[in-house]
């Protein structure tokens, strides 16, 4: 069983992540992170895990279809 | 009524054709982004396509209910997630389950049991986890929980656009997308794990 020793640090984390913080919390979020070390290695963590699902997980446009889009722009203008 | 009203006619309707011509070409530039959020939303790339496709011939029908200035992004967006909403495109595995909940440092303690914990300071230790790993355990969340986490992390969406793309409070939004991001962790963890 794995006692995590900041879990009260965890949401506050999440925000800072999301940049959703209020100055205040973004002041009590970089104070904490400041001094420990285990919440620093985490957020380094969950920075680099946001990126990687976001760049993993985006597929690009296929081929062709903004031409389909294009085609629907003209149809709207034919009636 | 007087001579000039042919002229200004015309001038109204050329001014709107220049209106709906500036909003397709802003519309069609957020077509990457769109497809983007799309794609992880459903289950296949023809079911995306499709989705992307009534999204923008929604769009250009009902261009005029579009306010010029606000966020063109979001407004997509919106038209989109409705219609997969109408479909019932949303393939769910099961009814919806209230998982048992690790932290939001589940995944990264994991992973440091394994390896260690200074390997968290390497950037490439989340390249552990494979590409078909992340888009399963997306797809693998429940339909709310995934929409949010899509709009967020993937769309790049601030908590107040994706409250205001899927029609709830922002306390929503953010309980969603905490439990949800929370859920993804576990999937991935079983997954480095196994």
């Amino acid at each position: 069983m794995t006692v995590d020793p900041c879990e009260q640090c965890e949401e506050l984390l999440q925000g800072y992540l999301d940049r959703e913080l209020t100055e205040v919390e973004v002041r009590v979020a970089e104070s904490h992170l400041d001094g420990c070390d285990y919440c620093r290695r985490r957020y380094r963590f969950e920075v680099n895990l946001r990126r990687y699902v976001r760049t993993t997980a985006a597929e690009r446009i296929p081929p062709g279809l903004l031409e389909k889009l294009e085609q629907l722009r003209n149809e709207g203008f034919a009636y | 009524m007087g001579d000039a009203e042919p002229d200004t006619r015309s001038r109204l309707i050329a001014s709107e054709a220049r209106d709906r011509v500036r909003f397709e070409e802003e519309a069609l530039d957020f077509a990457d982004q769109v497809y983007r959020v799309a794609r992880r939303l459903v289950g296949t790339s023809e079911e995306a396509e499709d989705l992307v496709q009534e999204t923008y011939a929604r769009a250009f029908r009902s261009w005029r209910s579009f306010t010029p200035g606000t966020n063109m992004r979001a407004w997509l967006l919106r038209i989109l997630t409705n219609l997969n909403v109408d479909r019932g495109r949303r393939k769910q595995r099961g009814p919806d389950f209230q998982p048992l909940e690790e932290g939001d440092y589940y995944l990264a303690n994991r992973l440091a049991q394994v390896a260690g914990e200074e390997v968290l300071d390497q950037e490439r230790v989340v390249e552990r986890l494979s590409q078909d790993g992340i888009v399963d355990a997306l797809a693998d969340l429940p339909h709310e929980y995934r929409d949010t986490v899509v709009l967020v992390d993937i769309g790049e969406f601030s908590y107040a656009e994706a409250a205001q793309i899927l029609d709830v409070p922002i306390g929503t939004v953010m309980s969603r997308l905490h439990r949800g991001r929370r859920r993804l962790k576990q999937l991935l963890a079983e997954e480095a794990a196994s």
